[in-house]
């Protein structure tokens, strides 16, 4: 059931789990993510599939440790089970030959997302440029896959430890005011702040732009509305009609306003915890 | 045993009232409400029966369920004996004897209803099967005949469950697939634990799965498989996926922090036990004044909910009068007796938030009933320059759910009509052969008696369509 097969850390922040979940593997697509419960007291998480083999039966996951139910999950061993594991969940990204370029931006966490638009854009036959970008050098994950995954792949770092100091949306500016024509659509994944920025530039040029809308979701399935976002003006559930979604139409603000809803209580959950491990490990 | 009474001592008896937790103490806690009977308050009650035949009132209860038989053995004291009656008919005793409208079922069809005072059916029932738990008795053996033909069904709730049994029951291989990571439909996400205890839900459910039905959970059809593999791999496929997505009132502010719908309030509270946050580790926000919209069932579970999770004010919130709401007039009861406050004949125009993004209030206007209309009940109309504003920390929204396309998106040939619900005759069968389908995906939101009525329906039907195949 749902078992860790292998787990990989990353940075300091930043783990990768392959999940034993064949009826998952076989289903699933880029752009679609699963939800999972690390624990029989856990909370639902939605992750996105980085990576998937349908013949050896698992999904890989890439997470980053943000607060008490990522920790949680950072802590569970190779060869434990999770409590629950299930997918593919959202609609699959939009993805054909468009004879042509296409512009892949990826930020932070969100490289592991992007990779399998990636790879698939690139197998349709696609010239795919990749962008990725993270705060520091430690925290660009997946390079190589990435390179494999794409025609040219560029790097920025905020810090300018790693590739070009600044930000994605620089080179994404600079490479649209090149070839602006040449680029047939964008995907654009990261934080909220990352995808609106970057949408502005898109705006900017007059191009479409793809990205995936983290919100909090409970069932994922489109029964609570617990995800919904504003897209065009309509009420739209992420989990059910996205996770992609026309950046262009998207209100962010709104979004990014939704998403702290549980601040307060979510630092509390992460203090508990916190102090649980603190006790088992001067127990123990 | 018990002493046989005489009819006319029965026609003067009143029914054995139902003790509850007191007001004040049950809002400070999650515990059931109503207590149940004692051995002697069950049969007291049982014996006001007149064991009528026909019975009356089996016919008012879509489950079958053999009522004058089990009452009888009731008053004998043999409850294991009214058990396996109830049983073979019914797999989910405990939970109808606690949440099915009886008023309208068994009990409104009741001779005794006559005279007002029907025979405390429902109470009877839930005292034998909550008996059964207690003793962790069972009687679910997997069948010794099996007739090696497959059936999927879509859906755990209590119309997947009921036809999972009595096809279980037939010989039949038989897999549930359901998309969350708990069996029960709304009896688990929906309807809270102080109306219907988890465990309770939990007891039953462990009893289908011994007669050897397979609950694959963590399962979405339409996602992880889709209708149309099921159809190549079983015999017959029961879509039985509920009525599960939530409407908004479409007002501005619906998408400010601390608006849920009903649905996402309920599941949060029930399904992952934000009420033990964060012991849970899922959150709920509910500080000072919570605001339901909406005058059903669901609506009262949300006021009462947030009630318990510490809400100072709880109010509900709703469009016409107190004779034309649609909650059970008990519930309604139990919701008063808890401090719920009503605002009736009101309805909200606009969700008022601060900088933050949080809701902050509700505001409303005042309503008047003009006209009757089509349904024959009048139409609310709004009474101009009414406009006022009730403080909000938390608004839940009620006001009902809908079919979710998931599962409907990938089912090939099985017609659904404009609402999206699917097209079934009154045996389940839809426009595929191989398909039935049942409960709120039918009917759009029903009652969880209804939902078992039609999965017994449709487990009867494909029984009948298999067999006549060979
Ligand atoms: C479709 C989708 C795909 C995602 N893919 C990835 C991924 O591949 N890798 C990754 O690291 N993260 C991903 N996320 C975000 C991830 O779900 C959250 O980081 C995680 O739930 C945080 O849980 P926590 O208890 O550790 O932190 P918390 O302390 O609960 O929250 C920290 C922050 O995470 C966000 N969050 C909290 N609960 C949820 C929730 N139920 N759903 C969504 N966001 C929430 C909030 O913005 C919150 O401020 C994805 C989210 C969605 C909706
Ligand atoms: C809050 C609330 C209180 C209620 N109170 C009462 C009451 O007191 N008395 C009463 O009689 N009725 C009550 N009802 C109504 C009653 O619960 C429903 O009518 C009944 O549960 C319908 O049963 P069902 O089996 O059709 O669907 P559901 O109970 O909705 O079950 C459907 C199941 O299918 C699963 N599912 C959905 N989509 C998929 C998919 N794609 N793949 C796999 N599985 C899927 C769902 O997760 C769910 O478990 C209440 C309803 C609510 C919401
Ligand atoms: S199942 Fe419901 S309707 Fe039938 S007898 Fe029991 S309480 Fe009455
Ligand atoms: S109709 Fe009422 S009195 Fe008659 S058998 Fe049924 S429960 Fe007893
Ligand atoms: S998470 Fe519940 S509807 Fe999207």
């Amino acid at each position: 059931m749902y078992k860790i097969l292998k787990k990989q850390k990353w940075s300091d922040t930043i783990f990768s789990n392959w999940i034993e979940a064949p009826f998952v593997a076989k289903a699933a697509q880029p752009g679609q993510f699963i939800i999972l419960i690390t624990s029989q007291s856990g909370e639902r998480i939605p992750l996105t599939i980085a990576d998937s083999n349908a013949k050896e039966g698992w999904v890989q996951i890439v997470y980053q440790v943000v607060g008490a139910s990522t920790l949680e999950l950072s802590l569970m061993n190779e060869g434990e089970n999770l409590y629950a594991f299930v997918g593919p969940l959202g609609v699959p990204s939009e993805i054909e030959n468009f004879g042509g370029k296409v512009l892949i931006i990826g930020g932070g966490i969100g490289i592991a997302p992007i990779y399998p638009v990636a790879k698939k854009l690139k197998e349709l036959g696609n010239y795919v440029i990749s962008i990725i970008g993270a705060r520091t050098k430690d925290l660009i994950i997946m390079e190589d896959k990435m390179k494999e995954a794409s025609n040219e792949l560029l790097i920025a770092t905020d810090d300018g430890t790693y590739g070009q100091k600044g930000f994605v949306t620089n080179i994404m500016d600079d490479i649209l005011k090149k070839e602006s024509e040449a680029i047939k659509d964008i995907w654009a994944v990261g934080p909220p702040i990352m995808m609106k920025m970057c949408t502005r530039v898109a705006n900017e040029h007059n191009k479409q732009i793809w990205v995936s809308l983290n919100s909090i979701m409970v069932d994922g399935t489109g029964m609570c509305g617990a995800c919904r976002v504003s897209v065009g003006g309509k009420t739209k559930f992420a989990c059910v009609d996205g996770p992609e979604f026309r950046g262009n139409l998207v209100n962010f603000e709104e979004m990014i306003l939704r998403q702290r809803q549980y601040c307060d209580q979510e630092r509390e959950a992460l203090m508990l915890l916190e102090e649980k491990i603190r006790r088992q490990a001067s127990n123990g | 045993m018990a002493e046989k009474l005489k009819p006319a001592e029965k026609l003067k008896k009143d029914r054995v009232p139902m003790r509850n937790q007191e007001p004040l103490e049950r809002v400070q806690n999650f515990l059931e409400v109503p207590l149940g009977y004692s051995l002697e308050e069950a049969i007291q009650e049982a014996q006001r029966c007149l064991q009528c035949n026909p019975p009356y009132c089996v016919a008012g209860c879509p489950a079958d369920v053999r009522i004058p038989q089990f009452v009888e053995k009731l008053i004998a004291e043999d409850i294991k004996g009214a058990f396996l009656e109830i049983k073979q008919t019914n797999a989910l005793p405990a939970v109808c004897g606690r949440v099915c409208p009886q008023e309208e079922q068994c009990e409104g069809a009741c001779i005794m209803n006559k005279k007002g005072k029907p025979i405390a059916i429902g109470r009877l029932e839930r005292y034998v099967a909550d008996w059964a738990k207690q003793l962790d008795y069972s009687d679910a053996k997997k069948p010794s005949t099996k007739l090696n033909k497959k059936v999927a069904i879509v859906g755990s709730g209590p119309a997947g469950l009921a036809c999972a049994s009595d096809l279980a029951k037939l010989g039949y291989d038989v897999t549930v697939y359901e998309a969350l990571h708990k069996a029960g439909g709304v009896l688990v996400y929906g309807i809270p634990e102080f109306r219907l205890p988890k465990a309770i839900v939990g007891y039953e459910v462990d009893q289908i799965k011994e007669l050897g039905v397979e609950i694959n959970l963590n399962y979405v059809i339409g996602l992880t498989k889709s209708v149309d593999e099921l159809m190549q791999e079983y015999d017959a496929v029961f879509l039985a996926n509920g009525a599960g997505a939530p409407s908004f009132l479409k007002i501005p502010g619906e998408n400010l922090n601390g608006v849920y719908s009903a649905s996402e309030f309920l599941t949060r509270s029930n399904l992952m036990k934000a009420y033990e946050f964060p012991n849970y580790a899922t959150p709920i926000r509910v500080d000072q004044k919570a605001v339901v919209v909406g005058g059903g069932n669901v609506a009262m579970d949300a006021v009462r909910t947030a009630k318990r999770l510490g809400a100072k004010e709880a109010t509900i919130v709703y469009r016409r009068g107190r004779k034309e709401m649609p909650a059970r007039a008990e519930e309604i009861g139990h919701a008063e007796e808890e401090g719920i406050k009503f605002e009736l004949l009101t309805n909200p125009v606009k969700i008022l938030g601060d900088e933050y993004g949080n809701v902050v209030g509700i505001e409303c206007v005042r309503m008047e009933l003009g006209e009757p209309d089509e349904s024959g009940r009048r139409r609310p109309q709004v009474v101009e320059g009414s406009n006022f504003v009730i403080d909000a920390d938390t608004v839940i929204i009620a006001i009902g759910q809908s079919a979710n396309p998931i599962v409907a998106r990938s089912a090939t040939g099985v017609e659904t009509n404009k609402w999206g619900y699917f097209v079934a005759d009154e045996n389940g069968k839809t426009t595929h052969p191989k398909v039935w389908a049942g409960g709120d995906i039918v009917t759009g939101a029903a009652t969880v008696i209804l939902a078992v009525g039609a999965g017994k329906k449709a487990a009867k039907s494909i029984h009948e369509t298999l067999s006549n195949k060979q």
